[in-house]
């Protein structure tokens, strides 16, 4: 029996605990007392909850024991006085127990935090540390481990952020309409920094880090339960289609592989149904933002049977309206190597020395390897070896390398070339 | 809660904008404090003399030394400051998005201090 109630608490802390935290937030006012409070609360539900049974609202009843323990705490730590006035205007109220069903703000609580982790006035390592630690409950160590970066350093990080949201009061609360879509795009912004960083992992010895790709598709997938926008349908959609090609993007050794190469069968199904009727969604609201239409391109890859197939004049179109909507050289070098399979090398390698030229790019990898590339393609090899170099001496990260340096080689022996 | 919104820019723009152009930012911000004044944001706020006047002193060893000019060159120089009280720090964003230096300099917002009289 008491095993059972164990489980069930460990299952409760699994899928609540986020949202407890959350609430006690808004009610305590403070993220450290919060998360003691939430500590105190399920350390009371495994001594109570087995004697006494299971409450009827385990998480209403949560939150008001966690809020009692707080109040408890700050009484011990200070003096009477000065814990009333900690709590302002709420401290009537604080030791009475919450109603059971309470839960209705319990989804703003979490927007709440999610805007708050993510306010542009916290630097953004900082949003993404919070966000990864408060609102997805990774620990410390496990953010440290993801970013390979010292648990030390993280622990500063998110000590400085919270000191930051206390001493310059930045609110606890989801922006008001005229604010949230500037908002919105910070939290998307660290959704999507969250999924890129375990998607083409920036630094290290693997390609990937699956776990930050899956808590990224997860935040994205809360977010939009909270706030059904068609801007977080589209970076769902695009993180979607992207994690569907995991399984073929390298080989069992660990290379990456180019989308023209991969086996196509590897690719997950049901990840890219669900892409595919989400960009739908998307784009079928009036507006139509940059990462619906990122995803829509990756849509448009992901429904060719093989890469011969894709369709390339709907891609230049749809970066078309990418560069309208949010123009970047990024973009548009994007757009070139688009134009290059729909129009031929040349046409592509005439945009890429335009983009150069302008110096936005000189020190962006991609930027010389496509423009390699296509020098390759164009039977230019001694062109295409230095642009090769080039982008070698720019490359961090070791299968991008030998990536590089598998090209490089291919090129000085002409015969071994494949197609 | 209070906050200090120090405003720093370019002096240099001011000695060679046109006559024209220098009253309207003026005119922009005499609306602009009028404005705060009555959301009830206003506690203070004045505009600086340019650094050249400015006198930056040190004591050490009980000694007061005095040099010319401010404590830091630097590319934007501090120009003035307004002194509000706001809600939060969204409320303070808020105001400062709308002082006119913001569309060519930088606004910095600094929360005050408060110190408690138990």
């Amino acid at each position: 029996m008491s095993d059972l109630v164990a489980d069930r608490i460990d299952e409760i802390y699994r899928s609540d605990s986020r949202q407890v935290l959350a609430t006690l937030i808004r009610l305590l006012g403070d993220f450290d007392l919060a998360e003691e409070a939430l500590h105190d609360a399920f350390m009371a539900a495994l001594e109570r909850w087995p004697n006494d049974g299971m409450p009827r609202n385990p998480r209403a009843w949560l939150v008001s024991t966690g809020r009692f323990k707080a109040i408890d705490r700050v009484r011990r730590r200070v003096s009477f006085d000065a814990a009333v006035s900690r709590f302002g205007e709420a401290d009537d109220t604080v030791v009475s127990p919450l109603p059971d069903d309470d839960d209705d703000s319990v989804p703003d609580d979490r927007l709440r935090l999610l805007f708050t982790c993510c306010h542009p006035a916290l630097s953004p390592d900082a949003q993404i540390a919070l966000t990864l630690r408060e609102v997805c409950g990774l620990t410390t160590e496990e953010v440290a481990r993801a970013f390979l970066t010292p648990p030390p350093t993280i622990a500063q990080r998110i000590v400085r952020a919270k000191a930051k949201i206390r001493d310059a009061r930045i609110p606890y609360e989801v922006p008001s309409r005229s604010d949230l879509s500037a908002r919105l795009d910070s939290v998307l912004h660290v959704t999507y920094l969250v999924f890129n960083e375990g998607y083409l992992a920036s630094s290290g010895s693997a390609l990937t880090r699956p776990d930050l790709s899956c808590e990224a598709v997860r935040l994205a997938r809360l977010t939009l339960e909270l706030l059904p926008d068609p801007e977080v349908m589209g970076l769902l959609a695009l993180m979607l289609l992207h994690e569907s090609r995991r399984a073929a993007r390298t080989s069992p050794d660990g290379e990456l592989i180019l989308l023209e190469h991969q086996v196509r069968s590897l690719w997950n199904r049901d990840q890219i149904a669900e892409g595919i009727s989400l960009v739908e969604r998307a784009l079928s609201s009036r507006r139509v933002g940059p990462y619906a239409l990122q995803a829509a391109i990756a849509a448009v890859h992901a429904e060719a049977p093989n890469a011969a197939a894709t369709d390339w004049r709907q891609i230049v179109g749809l970066y078309d309206v990418l560069s309208r909507v949010d123009s970047s050289p990024i973009v548009e070098l994007n757009r070139a190597a688009a134009v290059a399979m729909r129009d031929g090398p040349a046409a592509g390698l005439a945009l890429i020395d335009a983009l150069l030229a302008r110096g936005e790019l000189a020190t962006y990898l991609h930027a010389y390897s496509a423009r390699a590339d296509l020098l390759r393609r164009l039977g230019r090899a001694t062109d295409a070896m230095a642009a090769y170099e080039y982008a070698l001496a720019l490359a961090t990260q070791e299968p991008e390398r030998r990536f590089l340096a598998r090209r490089l080689s291919e090129l000085s022996s002409p015969g071994e070339t494949k197609a | 809660m209070r906050y200090l919104c120090l405003i720093y820019e370019n002096e240099k723009n001011y000695a060679t904008m046109p006559k024209g152009e220098s009253d309207n930012v003026m005119a922009e911000y005499g609306a602009f404090t009028q404005g705060i004044k009555e959301s009830g944001h206003y506690v203070g706020g004045n505009a600086l003399q340019p650094t050249p006047s400015a006198t930056t002193l040190r004591v050490r060893n009980g000694k007061v030394s005095t040099t010319d000019g401010p404590f830091a060159e630097t590319k934007e120089q501090l120009g003035g400051y307004y002194l509000i009280n706001a809600k939060d720090l969204n409320d303070a964003i808020q105001v400062a998005s709308k002082i006119p230096s913001a569309k060519f300099g930088s606004i910095e917002v600094r929360p005050i201090m408060e110190f408690n009289q138990a």
